[in-house]
This record gives structure tokens, sequence and C-alpha cells, in this order.
């Protein structure tokens, strides 16, 4: 891992790739700007349901979650000749019911937009994992660092099916640390103007 | 009676959705762009310089600006002198929003039945509004809008004491709430008046309008300035991680109420806010 400080904004820049380790989630804090490389899969409303209610059966999941990193997203389909089509971060509060069913069972990393439940920042304290954010609406910049795509479960599902990406140096920035970090309450509180 | 064919409505709205998707128009990209002028948070300047090199990337007709390509609404302005020949309007809207959402690579967003949830595989059906005027033309205005600032949305009727620092509250507080779910900066769409669903329109026909285009009416110009200023104070800037830009603008559309009532309603525009229009 590699921690060089960004001087432009302060925050340090961090290679990682997957499957991450307990040692580099609990180093993360809120604020580092990451490049992830590596495997992740993607899950969001339909799939997240789908893989809980699996655990909750005992049945097998698509992928082993221990180390990985999900990131909630639902593409455009891909042109001929392209991996995938628009990628960019769908919000994330949806997956709160699901995400710390994860987290036990090994869930190092979450890719989404927007805060996440008290009870989600618990898990990920307890557990050691780390959400990340990756900026909403720039979904056609970002598709350029995710290199191969498969669907490898929930077809059906279209959009929302899981997929296997494979990334290189796909930025994102800490926004909740497995200290309890929370960037949206220090980013908000740093730039409020009180009434005048 | 002019006539237009039902094929040219199709062909229209196939190339409204297609062009919307790839192309932020030229009011929001100025904008984001004076926007990022204005911001104070090196972070938040690095995404708006990311929200700008996308919407460069995306020109180039190869991936949507987002992949939430959204639920297809239209407003429709049907004059009373034209008629569509060969089907109805609203036929005709969702043929070419189908033709256009496959032939684009856009992604269908929309489920047949909101609990059982399956996706109807086309994008279909359009949100369609058809308002009869005066004329022999079809102005058909579109809007891709996503599910993030979409959830964002909030309606109350308010009683008449409430008066303007009652509306005012409410929306600078909803803005605050809804952080940075909607994707910052936003565009604030807000319904004054009507009774409860037609507020709500009011409120998504205000994020229809050309990106700080100001209301005619200089006492809701006003009310929209100070609710800029305001929502700008929170700190909650570019997709939340702080700032002083979270939005671009504040939109306001009025009309008149009863007695008893002040309805209110918040309709959010995510940065990605793809409107196209055209006229037949």
């Amino acid at each position: 891992m590699t921690g060089d400080r960004d001087t432009s904004t302060g925050d340090r820049v961090i290679r990682l790739t997957t499957p991450l380790t307990d040692e580099a989630t609990r180093d993360l804090r809120v604020g580092d700007r990451v490049l992830l490389s590596g495997v992740i899969y993607t899950a969001r409303d339909a799939a997240h349901a789908r893989l809980v209610a699996a655990i909750e059966k005992g049945e097998p999941l698509p992928f082993d979650v221990d180390g990985q990193v999900i990131y909630f997203v639902g593409p455009t389909p891909a042109r001929e000749g392209y991996a995938i089509g628009s990628a960019g971060p769908t919000t994330a509060y949806r997956m709160d019911a699901y995400s710390p069913t994860l987290i036990v069972l090994g869930l190092r990393g979450m890719i989404g937009k927007g805060a996440r439940a008290a009870a989600v920042r618990e898990a990920m304290q307890k557990h050691g994992c780390v959400y990340f954010g990756a900026t909403g609406g720039a979904g056609a910049l970002i598709s350029q660092r995710i290199t191969a795509a498969e669907v490898i479960a929930f077809e059906d599902l279209g959009a929302e099916a899981v997929r296997k990406l494979t990334v290189d140096e796909f930025p994102v920035v800490v926004v909740h640390d497995a200290a309890g970090g929370d960037l949206y309450q220090d980013g908000r509180a740093r730039w409020k103007k009180t009434a005048s | 009676m002019r006539t237009v064919p039902y094929q040219t409505v199709v062909d229209a709205v196939a190339e409204l959705c297609v062009r919307a998707c790839y192309e932020l128009p030229e009011d929001v990209e100025s904008a984001l762009k004076a926007a990022r002028e204005r911001e104070e948070s090196p972070v938040a300047r690095q995404i708006f310089d990311e929200i700008l090199q996308n919407a460069k990337i995306a020109r180039g007709g190869e991936l949507p600006l987002c992949q939430d390509t959204g639920v297809a609404v239209f407003l429709v302005k049907l004059g009373d002198a034209v008629r569509v020949e060969g089907g109805l309007v609203t036929d005709a809207i969702n043929d070419g929003m189908r033709r256009g959402y496959e032939q684009g690579y856009l992604r269908k967003s929309l489920v047949k039945d909101p609990l059982r949830r399956v996706n109807t595989k086309d994008n279909t059906p359009a949100m369609i509004h058809v308002e009869l005027v005066a004329g022999d033309t079809i102005t058909i205005a579109m809007a891709a809008k996503g599910g993030g600032s979409e959830n964002m949305s909030m309606c109350r009727v308010l009683p008449p004491s409430a008066g303007v620092e009652g509306v005012k509250k409410f929306v600078v507080d909803w803005v605050d709430q809804a952080g940075g779910n909607p994707c910052p900066p936003i565009i604030v769409g807000v319904g004054i008046g009507g009774n409860f669903e037609k507020c709500a329109f009011l409120a998504k026909k205000a994020v229809f309008r050309h990106v700080g285009e100001p209301n005619p009416d200089p006492f809701y110009a006003d009310l929209e300035r100070e609710l800029l200023d305001r929502v700008n104070a929170l700190g909650v800037g570019p997709m939340g991680l702080g700032g002083t830009q979270t939005a671009l603008a504040v939109h306001i559309e009025t009309m008149p109420c009863h007695i008893a009532s002040l309805p209110v309603a918040v309709n959010i525009q995510c940065h990605s806010a793809r409107h196209k229009e055209v006229v037949l």
C-alpha cells in the first residue's frame, strides 16, 4: 500500500488491490482518496434482497464476500467493443437493510453515494469495513476504469444482476471509515454558513 | 386542422430520448461552470471537474451521461388545431421512447408493478402530461429523471398561517435532509399552491425550466434568489462532501389554491439535468 499526501487537497492518495485486508481497511480514514484495482462485485436493491434471503436460508452465495468490495450500481447496456455501459454509483441508503448481514460475513468495502444508517456504520466499525463514495452521475467517466464485466448471478434482474468487474485504479473517496469517521458531517460542518 | 403523422412523433421522441441522455444541455453546463468558479472547497471543485469531464465524454455518443437514464417524463403542449394522424399522441410517445431507449443503449429502469417489481424491459410507460393549448403545433419536452434525486421529493399541505416563512423553512430543511443523496449540485423545483396533486406537478414543471431563468413575477424571483442563498449556505456541497455550491438554481412555479390550504412540493433534479424539447 502506498500513502502519498496529495498536496492539492491535503488528503492521502492510496492504491489498493482487492481483496482488502483487515490491516488496509482499518488504516483508511475519511477524506483518503483511494484508487481500487482488481475484482469488485456489483449488487443493488433487488440483488441485495436475494443475497440476504439466500444467507437466511443457508444457501450458497454467487461469490465469497470475505474481503470483497460491493459496488452499488446498475449500468446501462454495453455497446459492442465496450466492457460495460455508463456505470456510476447509486444511492446507498436503500441497501442499509441488507449491508450489516454481508459485513458480518466479511465484506470489507462498499461503493455508493449518500450517507449510511447508524446500524450499518456500527457493523462497519465492529468488523472493519469501509464505505467509499464515488461521484454520482459521472457514469461515463467511471466506466473508463472498468476493464471487464461479467454477469455471475441473477441475470433475470437485468441492470440489477450481480456482475464481477475488473477495475483499474477506480477512483473513490473514503466517506465512512471503520473508526466511525463521517466525511459528510465533516464536509458540511466545514462549509456551513450561519444565517446573516 | 393541421395533421402530423404518427411516425413523425415516434421518430422525434426516439431522438429526444437518445440526445437527452448523451448531451448535457448548454444551460446546465454553463451553470455548472459558473458554480465551479464560485465554489470555495477544493474537494468540491474536483467533483465539478469530474462532472464536466463526464459531460465531454458522454457527448461523444458512446456512453450515456449517467447510468440511471431514468423515467422518461414528457410535458406535451398539444395545439387545438393539430391532430396526430394514425393513432394517439400518447401511444406515439411511448413507441418513440421504447425505440430511443433500445437504440441508445439506455437503461430500462421501470417495473410493471410497484410491489411485485418485474422489469417492463422497455422502460415503458413514459410519464406523460398533456396540456391543451391554442395553435397548430405540438411541443414535446422530455426529461430523463433519475431515481436518486426523485426519491428525495416531498409534498406537504401547510396551513395558510405558515406563510412564506413556513414555505422557506420546509424547502431549506428538506434540501438539508436530502444531503448528498440526490447528487448535488441540484436544481430545486418548488411547487406552491394548487392542491395536493397539482403542487407536485408544479414542482416537476419547475425543474424543466432553463437553469437560472427567474420566475417572471419579481416577488417569486426574489424568493428564488433567497432560497438559493440559504440552500447554498447549508454547506452540503457537490455530492454532499461539503462546499458552497449545493444548488445551481431554485425554480418556483405557483397557482391559485383553496383558502384553507398552502400546498408546497419539492422535486429535486440532480446535476445531470437531462432535458430536451422539440416542436412539431
